[in-house]
């Protein structure tokens, strides 16, 4: 948030060189670490009961980019994912589907096939992580060689990771060009989210820099985090995320996502998240074109959560499946 | 199935905490010498529930007599609990702390109905630092000849003690722990409209098996109180509440032996930088006016905003504002409760008016008043300058002054133009700034980067019109000591 709301020109102006995209992301509003984090937990204490509830469960369960992201993943692995992000709970087809599934690039056109056969082509997405995926440490081709792979498979969303190393030497214009080069390879046809790994960028005033700079390179998504560190998506830089995207917003009137990812494991969690979304960046991201869950096992307990709430009580992890 | 989209997509139920937990009888007596007991002229008034006006129970309503037998209670007691080792005091304080942390969610409940204020602060803020307060004044008890006062300090003897109605558990806390801690007795007035946390603390004292006639509360009216600060045998007097009131009291004591102390009213100036952190700065606003309906002596009610970011400010305090959900105190999600009594309604009403009257621009968020009960929009004022009588006088209703200044000198000067003194606000990034700033201001609390932070054992107290001694930490002690 510069002083006065910049034009669209002002911000292209930004990007110019080195040195005024840096005075730029210097220029914005620190921000106080207390004081965000206080913010965060006393959302956090929102009472979510009954109807609000239930509308939260589902909500949370359309937003859900279900995930898997292992070395040991599988053709036959990503097919029963593919099957569950479209039909979630086997016992209620009223329960939506997800936003999309997220794989890595090898297994996209696996991931397409198994959503089809499910009935859910066109409806729940695939998204693919790349560009050296986790730690981005690739030269740039073959990042770009990554992403193009995925899209010509059928993503219809790249998650991207900056260059973190680049971002903690100051080397923001790297990274900006970076982003712009991989928004390019996605083309018209494919979503690009930014995922910034907040947990290695250290600090808040970093991650307020980084959604910045991620935005003004063009990203339709910023995401927290791989997953693979150790502090992953947060309460409190969720929240930072969320008010960089509204003021973006108002600055440009460009919408942009937000997607946390990593550790978000309970319907109690994610309905928190919902919370800071409806009190900061507001009802227009209340939408899972706007709005994303990075997850894998939060699925099953919004879907155990839902069952309780549609019979009154537990039916347990054996009704649920299990991936 | 498809998300349905509502008018407000995420329309929170309502999250009522439940009021079973609490029972509240039909009438209390005055707590005298261990025992409830009725006022000797047989008087008694009701107390009710400011978001509502329903009757919550009707109460004693302690005379001359009473503060005579409450007083003598005191003096009685007061020989063998000041002659326990401290050690032994600590034990009944420590008790204490822990029968509120038990009962705190009935307690919470029992606040928010009798005090209008929302069941998130009085279960967050008030009841946390109830016990936090007898924790830590118990942690005193056996210590005090390494509180800075000298190898043996002695205790003053029966504390005269009035509180007001903005934090009634809170307010008792801050008086009662250090007294007894230090080895004094005490004879509490609590305010009118909220007298009922105060008798649910005389049963934990007796569930706590504290010697009768330690502590006495005595539930009334002005008159009650001005008897109590009067009365020749009230060795110390301890006094939170209006400036008005708080120089009667001055009056009254003067020429007499008894020790003061007074926490009065205030005007507090949250200053902003053009470096703030402005998300954060926002919430500290909202919180340093907004906190209890702004019902607090020592709120941030003036906002002094360098002129630079004024508007990129404002724009971002009324979106914040509109979020703000007002209603029913025991709603989990309420931020915004009820005003405490109608004669409080009528004071905020009537300077809103004046403000608009004089000039300044008024604004609220939209939001739905219930018709029932005392209610009072948050409420923002602009373009108003220093000639104003909302930026003079202490609102104490959830009414914001918005002021500009330019320069760090023009904002200390302007926020330290007031006759109070108690609490500031700076909000920047630049930590040589807070410092530089922070040794300007004439305030007794001054937070940089938060607002409306409190702890057992940071000292807080006014400068100028705004009351002097400190409650809290080692500071407070002093007031229940002899020191001279």
């Amino acid at each position: 948030m510069p002083t006065t709301a910049p034009t669209a020109h002002a911000l292209s102006d930004v990007t110019a060189s080195d040195g005024s995209l840096r005075r730029f992301l210097h220029g914005l509003p620190g921000v106080d670490a207390v004081g965000l984090e206080a913010r965060a937990a006393s959302l956090g204490t929102r009472s979510i009961k009954t109807t609000a509830k239930a509308y939260a469960i589902d909500l949370a369960i359309s937003m859900v980019d279900l995930t898997t992201l292992e070395g040991a993943d599988t053709p036959g692995k990503v097919r029963a994912l593919g099957a569950k992000a479209v039909h979630p709970d086997p016992t209620d087809r009223s329960a939506p589907a997800t936003a999309a599934v997220c794989v890595y690039p090898d297994l996209v056109g696996v991931a397409k096939e198994a959503i089809a056969a499910a009935g859910g082509a066109g409806k729940v997405k695939v998204a693919s992580v790349a560009t050296a995926f986790p730690a981005g440490r690739a030269p740039l081709e073959v990042k770009l060689a990554d992403v193009r792979a995925a899209v010509a498979a059928g993503a219809d969303e790249v998650d991207m990771v900056i260059d973190r190393g680049a971002f903690l030497a100051g080397r923001y214009l790297k990274v900006y060009d970076e982003v712009r080069a991989v928004k390019e390879a996605c083309g018209t046809s494919a979503r690009l989210k930014v995922i910034f790994e907040t947990g290695e960028l250290s600090t808040y005033d970093n991650i307020r820099r980084a959604s910045w700079l991620g935005m003004l390179a063009g990203a339709d998504f910023i995401k927290t985090s791989t997953g693979k560190v150790a502090v992953n998506a947060t309460p409190a830089n969720t929240l930072l995320m969320l008010e960089a995207v509204r003021d973006f917003r108002a600055a440009t009137g460009v919408q942009v996502g937000v997607k946390p990812a990593g550790g978000i494991r309970t319907s109690k969690d994610a309905v928190k998240f919902l919370v800071l979304v409806n009190e900061t960046a507001g009802e227009g991201w209340l939408d899972p074109h706007w709005f994303r869950f990075g997850a894998s096992s939060l699925l099953n307990d919004l879907l155990m959560q839902r069952q309780k709430l549609a019979t009154g009580r537990y039916s347990g992890p054996d009704y649920v499946t299990v991936d | 199935m498809t998300i349905e989209k509502r008018s407000s997509a995420f329309e929170y139920a309502p999250a009522p905490e439940s009021r079973a937990i609490v029972d509240i009888a039909p009438s209390y007596g005055l707590f005298i010498d261990g025992e409830f007991t009725e006022a000797v002229e047989g008087k008694v008034f009701k107390t009710v529930s400011p978001s509502t006006e329903e009757v919550l129970s009707e109460v004693a309503r302690a005379g001359q007599a009473d503060v005579d037998r409450a007083v003598k209670a005191a003096r009685k007691a007061f020989g063998t609990w000041s002659a326990l080792p401290g050690s032994e005091r600590a034990k009944y304080l420590f008790r204490i702390a822990r029968l509120i942390q038990e009962r705190s969610r009935e307690l919470a409940v029992l606040e928010t109905l009798d005090n209008g204020k929302p069941i998130r602060e009085t279960r967050d803020t008030d009841l946390p630092l109830v016990a936090a307060h007898f924790f830590y004044y118990a942690g005193w008890a056996d210590k005090l000849e390494y509180a800075g006062f000298g190898p043996d300090p002695r205790p003053l003897g029966v504390a005269g003690q009035v509180i007001p109605w903005n934090f009634p558990l809170l307010m008792l806390a801050w008086k009662v722990a250090p007294a007894l801690a230090a080895g004094n007795t005490v004879v509490l007035k609590p305010a009118e409209t909220t007298p009922l946390s105060a008798l649910f603390f005389a049963d934990i004292c007796r569930q706590a098996g504290l010697p009768k006639g330690v502590v006495n509360i005595l539930p009334g009216y002005g008159d009650a109180g001005a008897a109590l600060v009067a009365h020749p045998d009230v060795d110390k007097v301890a006094f939170t509440g209006s400036t008005a009131v708080g120089k009667q009291i001055a009056r009254t004591v003067a020429g007499t032996k008894k020790k003061l102390t007074l926490e009065l009213g205030g005007k507090g100036a949250n200053i902003v930088f053009d470096d703030a952190p402005l998300d954060q700065a926002v919430e500290g606003i909202v919180n340093g006016i907004f906190f209890n309906q702004g019902q607090v002596c020592c709120a941030g009610s003036r906002l002094l905003v360098q002129e630079s970011v004024h508007d990129e400010l404002l724009d971002a305090l009324k979106r914040r504002l509109s979020t703000l959900r007002l209603g029913d105190p025991l709603d989990k999600n309420t931020d915004i409760g009820a005003i405490n009594s109608a004669e409080q309604l009528a004071r905020i009403t009537a300077l809103a008016e004046q403000g608009e009257a004089e000039g300044a621009e008024r604004w609220s968020p939209e939001c739905e008043l219930p018709e029932s009960g005392y209610w009072f929009a948050p409420t923002v004022f602009t373009n108003v300058t220093q000639a104003h009588t909302i930026a003079r006088e202490e609102i104490f209703g959830p009414v914001l002054s918005v002021l500009t200044f330019r320069t760090p000198d023009e904002a200390v000067a302007k926020a330290n133009n007031t006759p109070y003194g108690l609490s500031a606000g700076i909000w920047t990034e630049k930590g040589s700034r807070i410092l530089a700033v922070a040794n300007k201001l004439r305030a007794g609390v001054v937070w940089s980067n938060t607002f409306n932070k409190f702890d057992p054992t940071s000292p807080f107290g006014g400068y100028k019109e705004s009351g002097f001694g400190r409650e809290g930490g080692r500071h407070g002690l002093e007031a229940y000591l002899d020191v001279r």
